[in-house]
């Protein structure tokens, strides 16, 4: 049966996630040199366009068609035949909104990964990965966590709303593009992020579409919506003022790129655990998730000296984990029966649940992106020259600037 | 005392800084600025339509020396920002008059260093 209630509030909750997506855009576009801003911008709108072709003709149906062995739905939702008004088993809403809030989610997961390759990837290439990659890695990752017969929900692996199946997967998979990529050229030269209140911007909105992200992911208007969203806000909140008093210790000064970067983390790390634990237990979440993603960005990435360049591993990776694994500790049937208690509530299986799950995901993404960047760099190749690289890739690439200098 | 005016590509500045560096000139001004010389600009697409002939994204170095200083400075410049290519850029050179730093008011060759 449907409900109108539920229907009309998903309508609205994937708007908002579809707007991550361009938000993202300028977050990421702020935080690089200016003479990359429109590649950035580019990168991420066309993920936005092509993924969505890409779920309607056979990614949706790959992902949450009907399950054969536990790893990967079969092809007859392919074009979106057989999705239709009626609702799948057990939910309140249209089974094309339920595809179309997924879709967002679809889309969103590739465009993370940008950050880690931006300045120095070449679009034919990119474009190229990233259809690979959403096909190969999300689609089927998508399916074990979230699909029906799906090998990892048989295991009782909690995920509310994609800390596994988006930023783990996302964050080891930049991770790997930013290894076999290597470092951008001429860093020192100019300056970044070369518009800081661009990015801020983008951070806000970040925080204003996670709303529909994680309360969504309720798939319907009630009590553990209703917890899903003040646990975004709490734990992005105790996140953000994690990040500035670690900058302020660390390095003396609070700034707003620390803010804005120990706020995603928080929103990251709240994600699996939004519609499970209490309002304290997501300020903990929050909390510790931006200071593992300070860890990683301030210490561990100046020390072996990779280039994930806007910190998709760092703060998505790093905090995607904490937070899985944090679900495995806070998780409360008080708060969402349907879920599982966790270690805090009597039961340590879940946290072995969540630890296998984690595992799994990191391991996928390796693998999976390393095998696809191989490919891809044969055939097309990944990277642009070095000549391109120093004259910008807006130029390069796309032929356009973003700002003029006069004029 | 000369006064240097050299006209790169962006991505040299950092080499050229490095050169000059080494040659113990440390007091310049650095400015964006477009330009285009024989290599006639780039090629932009705007709404699919070409546009040719665009000026092209240079830095402009300003730097006063004493004269014993020039020919390094030319030197380092040259190294820095030289690719062997079509836009690498020019280097002019003018006779300066005198110099004066704010602060102390001193005048001439004591001012520039």
């Amino acid at each position: 049966m449907i409900n109108y209630t539920d229907t009309a509030w998903m309508l609205v909750a994937t708007a908002m996630v579809m707007v991550m997506t361009p938000t993202l855009a300028f977050f990421y576009g702020g935080l690089v040199r200016k003479k990359n801003v429109l590649s950035v911008l580019m990168q991420t709108i066309v993920i936005l366009s092509v993924v969505s072709i890409q779920w309607i003709l056979f990614g949706y149906s790959l992902a949450f068609g009907p399950d054969v062995g536990g790893v990967i739905g079969n092809l007859s939702y392919a074009a979106f035949q057989g999705v239709g008004m009626n609702p799948i088993e057990g939910q309140t809403i249209p089974h094309q909104l339920f595809a179309a809030f997924q879709m967002m989610f679809a889309v969103i997961t590739p465009a993370l990964i940008v950050g880690a390759f931006v300045e120095r990837i070449k679009f034919s290439g990119f474009l190229v990965f990233t259809i690979l990659w959403t096909t190969l890695i999300y689609d089927p990752m998508a399916h074990w966590v979230w699909a029906a017969g799906g090998w990892l929900m048989g295991l009782g692996a909690l995920d509310f709303a994609g800390g596994t199946v988006i930023h783990i997967l996302a964050g080891v998979s930049a991770l790997v593009m930013a290894l076999l990529l290597g470092k951008r050229k001429g860093l020192a030269a100019g300056p970044s992020p070369h518009n800081l209140p661009l990015a801020v911007l983008g951070a806000g909105f970040l925080w204003f579409g996670w709303f529909g992200f994680n309360a969504g992911s309720a798939l319907s208007v009630g009590p553990v919506t209703v917890s899903a969203f003040i646990n975004t806000n709490t734990a992005a909140a105790a996140a953000a003022v994690t990040w500035m008093v670690l900058d302020w210790i660390e390095n003396k000064v609070p700034t707003m790129l620390g803010v804005i970067t120990g706020l995603v983390a928080g929103l990251v790390a709240i994600t699996p655990a939004a519609g499970y634990v209490t309002p304290l237990s997501s300020m903990i979440i929050g909390a510790v998730g931006s200071i593992f993603g300070f860890i990683f960005v301030s210490k561990v990435k100046p020390k072996f000296g990779y280039d994930d360049s806007l910190d998709v591993f760092g703060v998505h990776g790093v905090a995607g984990i904490v937070g899985a694994l944090l679900t495995g500790i806070f998780a409360t049937k008080s708060i969402n029966p349907a879920g599982n208690d966790g270690l805090l509530y009597g039961n340590p299986g879940q946290l072995l649940v969540q630890a296998l799950a984690v595992g799994v995901a990191i391991l996928f993404a390796a693998a999976g992106t390393f095998i696809i960047y191989k490919v891809v760099d044969f055939v097309i190749g990944m990277r642009v020259d070095d000549r391109s690289e120093y004259m910008g890739l807006d130029l390069t690439q796309h032929h356009e600037s973003g700002y003029t200098l006069m004029e | 005392m000369k006064y240097v005016i050299a006209i790169i590509k962006p991505h040299k500045l950092e080499s050229v800084k490095a050169e000059l560096e080494k040659e113990e000139v440390h007091l310049m001004t650095v400015v964006d600025a477009l330009g285009c010389g024989r290599q006639k600009g780039v090629t932009e697409v705007y709404r699919g339509v070409k546009e040719v002939g665009n000026l092209l994204r240079k830095v402009k170095l300003e730097i006063a020396v004493n004269d014993n200083f020039l020919d390094r400075t030319i030197g380092a410049i040259t190294r820095g920002a030289g690719e062997g290519e079509i836009g690498d850029g020019k280097i002019f050179v003018f006779d300066l008059k005198d110099c004066i730093r704010i602060r102390t008011g001193e005048r001439g060759n004591e001012a520039i260093g």
